[in-house]
Parts: C-alpha cells; structure tokens; sequence
C-alpha cells in the first residue's frame, strides 16, 4: 500500500511545476496549461487525504475536487474566449503584449 | 499484489510528472496540450488507485474529453501565430520568480519527506475502504446531501462562465464598430425596424418625435 505521503509529495512537485511554468513562460495558452497542472495536483492531494477521512464513508475530498474541476472547465472556458479576444486586437498571444489599459 | 501497486504508482507519477514538465517546456503549444493530456491520463489511473473511480471518469470526460480539446481548437484556430518566439525582455525578473516559487514548492515537499515515517510500519497507510467507496451511488448520495448547495451554485457558475465566454470571444458587429466611431452617425445613418413597423433609430425615439 502506498503511504498518503507518497501521493502528497507527487501533488507538491506537480504544483511546483505548474508553478514555474505560469511564472516563467509568455504565451498565454502554455499559462493556462500552467494553471490546469496547479488545479490538477490539488485534486490529487485532496483525493489522496480523503482516503485518510476520520470516519470511514466520507468523500468530502473527492467532492472538493468534483467542484475544483466544474470551477476549472469554467475558467478554462473563460479564459480561452480572452485569449482568442486579446489575439484579435493584438495579433499575438504574448502575455506582456496584453497592455492595453497601460496608456 | 503489494509491488504490484507500488510499480502502478510510479509508472503513474513518472509519467503524470513527465507531462507537467512536457508543458512547461515545449516550444510548440501542441506539444503542450499533448503533455497535459498525458498528465491528465495518469492522474485518472492515480484516482483509479485512490478508489475514486467516479472522479477518474469525471477527469477523463471532462479534462481529456473537453478541455484539451478546446484547447487544441484554440491553437488550430490561432494558428501558427500560438506560437511565440522567445526573446530575452523581462527574462531575469521571471527567473528570480519561479526560483523562489520552486524554492518555496520544493522546501515545502521536503519538510513533507522529512516527517514522513522512515519505517513501513509507522507510514500511514490509507484507510481501508469498502469497495463501493468512490462509486456513483456512494458519491451521488453524499454529493445530494450535504454538497446539494454548492451543487446548484456551480450549474450557476457554468451558465454564468457559458454567457460569459460567448460575450468575450464574439467579438464586435459592424453596427457596433460604426457605433464606437462616430456614435452621431450610426445613429442617423442605421434606421432600426421596430415592432409596431414604424421606422425607430437605434436611440429608441421614433422619426415621428424628430419631425
């Protein structure tokens, strides 16, 4: 049986790659991959604890996560609608071309 | 059965992690939403060892089945214009962040590795479920009775984010470009049909007030 650490340390290295990748990379689509990684690697994590619940039968975690992924299918949604918006204005789907409240 | 399990678990990771990092380094976005669905994929099968099978299927439908492949239509979409070039502005700044987050994300795990229990027997074993945990009838029941409130506000949030996605990406009609250019003009020049068939503007005053 894999001890609940196991799984916990997977979620900190895939959230810390997530991380990076929205911190370091410019285009906006690689960002939000960025973002679905980060979301991802929490769900594990609470599905992991789940299997750590108090009294046996409850599946308050993985309830958590069935609502992280309905949240994130919207995000996602949203998000790729301002990423095709900011390309027809700016032709490019660089984040620091995203400046348009800037003058 | 044991080290069964335990190699199920590492093929999973290995490769959950290779995806991750696929994403984060590829050039092409593709590529990306290639190792997003490899990392999507082995999280499903991490679930599947979790005993959350309903929410490895929810991951495959939704993830696999839905948000890669907007994705996927987004990059056919934009082209090869969703691929950036790379330059060097701004190149430090970024390294001195992501630096710190993957110091912070990394120290983080340690200290998790480092009070984990060195000896198997110590090492909290997951809790023995009965095997109808993680299924539709068990996870329907507790999502219908104590999640029923935030499952009717997240319909919500969906037809809010469906609305919302539609009004952003639709982008402007030709009315509304002339409307933005001269507001005095596309009034004047764009007579608008109204109901009762007499002749209105678009500001709502019907010709007959004008005259």
């Amino acid at each position: 049986m894999i001890p609940v650490e196991h799984y916990v340390a997977l979620s900190a290295l895939l959230f810390t790659v997530g991380g990076v990748g929205f911190l370091v990379r410019r285009n906006v689509l690689v960002t939000l991959m960025s973002l679905e990684i980060m979301l991802n690697a929490v769900n594990l994590a609470l599905v992991a604890f789940n299997r750590q619940a108090t009294h046996v039968g409850a599946h308050t975690g993985q309830i958590f996560a069935f609502f992280i992924i309905a949240a994130e299918a919207a995000e996602v949604a949203v998000g790729l609608a301002i990423v095709i918006s900011l390309f027809r204005i700016r032709r490019t789907v660089r984040s620091d071309e995203a400046d348009l409240l800037k003058n | 059965m044991t080290a069964l399990g335990q190699a199920y678990f590492y093929v999973c990771a290995t490769l959950a992690l290779a995806g991750a990092l696929g994403v984060v380094v590829a050039k092409n976005p593709i590529r990306g939403a290639m190792g997003l669905l490899l990392m999507i994929l082995s999280i499903a099968g991490l679930f599947l060892a979790l005993n959350a099978q309903f929410l490895a299927a929810i991951q495959l439908i939704v993830y696999a089945g839905a948000i890669v492949v907007l994705f996927l239509f987004v990059i056919m979409l934009l082209g090869p214009s969703a691929k950036t070039p790379s330059d060097n502005r701004g190149r430090v700044p970024r390294t001195i962040g992501a630096v710190v987050f993957a110091a912070v994300g990394l120290g983080a795990m340690g200290l998790l590795v480092r009070t984990a229990p060195k000896t198997p027997e110590g090492a909290k074993a997951l809790v023995e479920v009965t095997n109808d945990f993680g299924s539709v009838d068990a996870f329907g029941r507790t999502l219908f009775t104590e999640g029923i409130v935030p499952f009717e506000l997240s319909s919500a949030l969906l037809m809010v984010a469906i609305i919302g996605a539609v009004a952003v990406a639709r982008g402007r009609t030709k009315a509304e470009i002339a409307l933005a250019k001269s507001p005095a003009e596309a009034l004047r020049d764009v007579p608008v049909a109204s109901p009762e068939g007499a002749p209105r503007t678009p500001g709502g005053i019907t010709r007959e007030a004008h005259q």
